[in-house]
């Protein structure tokens, strides 16, 4: 047995920590809690507003705009279709909304992590173990906190998404950047090129295939959110995937299942097409 | 006081360069300070006067120094220790904002693998040192097509980099270091990646573009040939010490020690020799050793010019300076000890 005088009272601690959170700092969490809900809200009222065609054209739209491929495009809007014949349309949209304020809040709290990182070895050798441990963490740990911070319902499911998600775009937009050739960079400040010339002239524009791998993966990561997300209140297919499991429904869950895959299918195929299309911007010029 | 100024530079990579500086400084070697305090000196002491309008060389085997030495010129690298001025202005004392406006525009950089822009066209890469510069695009683009046009890539401005052959690649990197008008080109290896006939190609080229232009060119190369041809002067470097500065002939006809000797052994010096550094010189006045029927030929001919001459006529020849004049004599046998020797 390990000696009990040497335990420490972690726990303990991090209680008295999240009250104090609570008790002095409440109103600041809601007042932030009520902006993202704003955003989010206007967002799913937009997606689930809106016919179905409609959103299959712009589906169809960004697919073709990602990839100039049509084989491509009739896919994409074929799995699309597939979900509202499921008959989970609506609640596909209040998935989609979800994941799109979590992708964004992840990527533009990711790249500048990601940039900080790369210029930074000190700053990387701390934030390495803290995106481990980000990635890791199982969610239920932060999302009790988060539930006493933020309160049941979608707020908590988007940050318990975001923590999850994030850590790729950040590495992967650290990885880019350290990947730059020296002799590129080297002759970039060879001409008086400013640092600020340098990061936006050179080192993000080559760093662009490995930052959109990044925004794929943390795509894909907010997409596998959903169940857990919906354990706290968040609707949508998790929803249904966790309503199946609880009645036993065994073909409920299927179906909810089968919607998420079609909707990751949809997600990481737009990005992968915008991924190449960063890889080798000027074939499609030429062409 | 010349125009590019090295004094006394040294520069020790490592976690603690000061306290091997002060070994290197007492006179330890680049292996026993590696081997002592685990730190790696890439240049001991070196000092160098680069005169405006020349094409100096700067010859080296790769760990020599060469590369780290022609990057503290633009403070790519900063020193360990010395003092760096071009023009009688001190180049380590400016802050940030000076030494990019310095770069901008006094210098410009050629790299061995080109170091081009691959998500910029040819065009774009061109014009870039002036878009550094904040330069608008009609007028930079004005600049860069000039360029274009002079280094012979007219009509493959929408290019992309990996779109062209390696030689064609580096047109684009000399076009983009002259499109600023620097003072000082610095070229690092710039043709070492070329196959022999497109290098020989680009040597041809840049003397062209030096005869016109008369930039002073900061040349990098291992190769002991590419030095001897296009440098007014060459400077030789071992283990970041320098062992030889001096003109291409003097390399030659007088190696400062066995390194270099080595390096000059397998040199074709028909190429190098000119007819006044091994002629035997006639006194003003003299002119009973000059005969009337000998060829005449110019002090600056080149030996491989010269044979031809010599074989056809089997006599003496008479040296001549720019001004006609007599200046001194060259015999067959002279020729033949130049080129054994």
């Amino acid at each position: 047995m390990f000696p009990e005088q040497l335990n420490v009272p972690l726990g303990k601690w991090v209680n008295q920590f999240v009250d104090w959170l609570v008790v002095n700092y409440g109103a600041a969490f809601e007042a932030f809690a009520d902006s993202l809900l704003t955003v989010l809200v206007a967002l799913e009222q937009v997606l689930r507003g809106a016919p179905w065609w409609v959103v299959l054209i712009a589906i169809a739209a960004i697919t073709w705009h990602a990839s100039k491929n049509w084989k491509l495009v009739v896919g994409l809007v074929v799995a699309m279709f597939a979900i509202g014949m499921l008959g989970l349309w609506d609640k596909a949209m209040q998935t989609l909304a979800l994941m799109i304020v979590a992708t964004s809040l992840s990527v533009l709290i990711g790249i500048p992590v990601g940039i900080a990182m790369a210029m930074s070895n000190r700053l990387r050798a701390v934030m390495l173990p803290i995106l481990d441990t980000m990635q890791t963490m199982p969610s239920f740990v932060y999302l009790i906190p988060a539930l006493m911070l933020f309160g049941l319902g979608k707020v908590p499911a988007i940050l318990a998404t975001v923590i999850y998600a994030a850590p790729p775009v950040m590495r992967l937009t650290d990885l880019g950047i350290r990947l730059v050739d020296q002799e590129v960079l080297e002759a970039s400040r060879s001409f008086g090129a400013s640092r600020k010339q340098i990061l936006f002239g050179v080192q993000l524009p080559l760093a662009l295939p490995n930052i959109m791998a990044g925004i794929n993966q943390t795509t894909m990561m907010s997409i596998s959110m959903v169940v857990i997300a919906s354990m706290i209140g968040a609707r949508g297919l998790g929803e249904q995937v966790l309503m199946g499991i609880q009645r036993l429904d065994v073909g409920a869950g299927m179906e909810a299942g089968i919607a998420i895959v079609l909707l990751a299918v949809v997600f990481d195929r737009i990005g992968q097409a915008y991924g190449k299309r960063s890889q080798r911007s000027h074939d499609a010029e030429d062409a | 006081m010349s125009y590019i100024e090295i004094r006394n530079i040294f520069k020790i990579f490592g976690p603690d360069p000061q306290s091997a500086l002060e070994l290197a400084k007492g006179g330890s070697d680049k292996d026993e300070i590696l081997a002592k305090t685990g730190h790696t000196v890439g240049l001991h002491d070196v000092s160098l006067s680069i005169e405006q309008g020349e094409t100096f060389v700067v010859m080296g085997l790769s760990g020599s120094g060469k590369s780290t030495l022609i990057r503290h010129l633009n403070r790519l690298i900063d020193p360990t220790a010395g003092c760096i001025s071009f023009g009688g202005e001190d180049i380590l004392a400016m802050d940030i904002p000076t030494l990019n406006a310095f770069r901008r525009k006094r210098l410009g950089m050629v790299f061995q693998r080109f170091g081009l822009l691959p998500h910029r066209n040819v065009m774009d890469n061109v014009a870039y040192g002036l878009e550094i510069q904040g330069t608008v695009r009609k007028e930079r683009e004005a600049a860069a097509s000039k360029w274009i046009e002079r280094v012979g890539l007219a009509g493959y401005e929408t290019k992309y980099p990996d779109q062209l052959s390696g030689g064609m690649q580096q047109r684009v990197g000399l076009a983009r270091a002259l499109a600023t008008d620097p003072e000082v080109l610095l070229m690092d290896e710039a043709f070492s990646a070329l196959d022999p006939l497109i290098r020989s190609d680009m040597q041809d080229e840049l003397m062209k573009l030096q005869a016109e232009l008369h930039k002073t060119i900061v040349f990098i190369t291992h190769d002991l040939d590419e030095a001897l041809k296009i440098g007014d002067r060459i400077a030789i470097l071992k283990d970041g010490k320098l062992v030889q500065v001096g003109r291409p002939e003097e390399i030659v006809l007088r190696p400062a020690d066995d390194y270099v000797q080595a390096f000059t052994r397998d040199v074709n010096r028909s190429r190098v020799l000119r007819a006044k550094s091994i002629m035997e010189p006639i006194n003003s006045g003299e002119s009973q050793a000059v005969r009337e029927d000998w060829p005449s030929i110019q002090a600056h001919a080149r030996l491989a010019d010269i044979l031809p001459v010599a074989l056809a006529n089997g006599t003496s020849m008479t040296v001549r300076d720019a001004k006609d004049t007599p200046i001194g004599t060259l015999s067959p046998q002279q020729i033949v000890d130049a080129l054994e020797s």
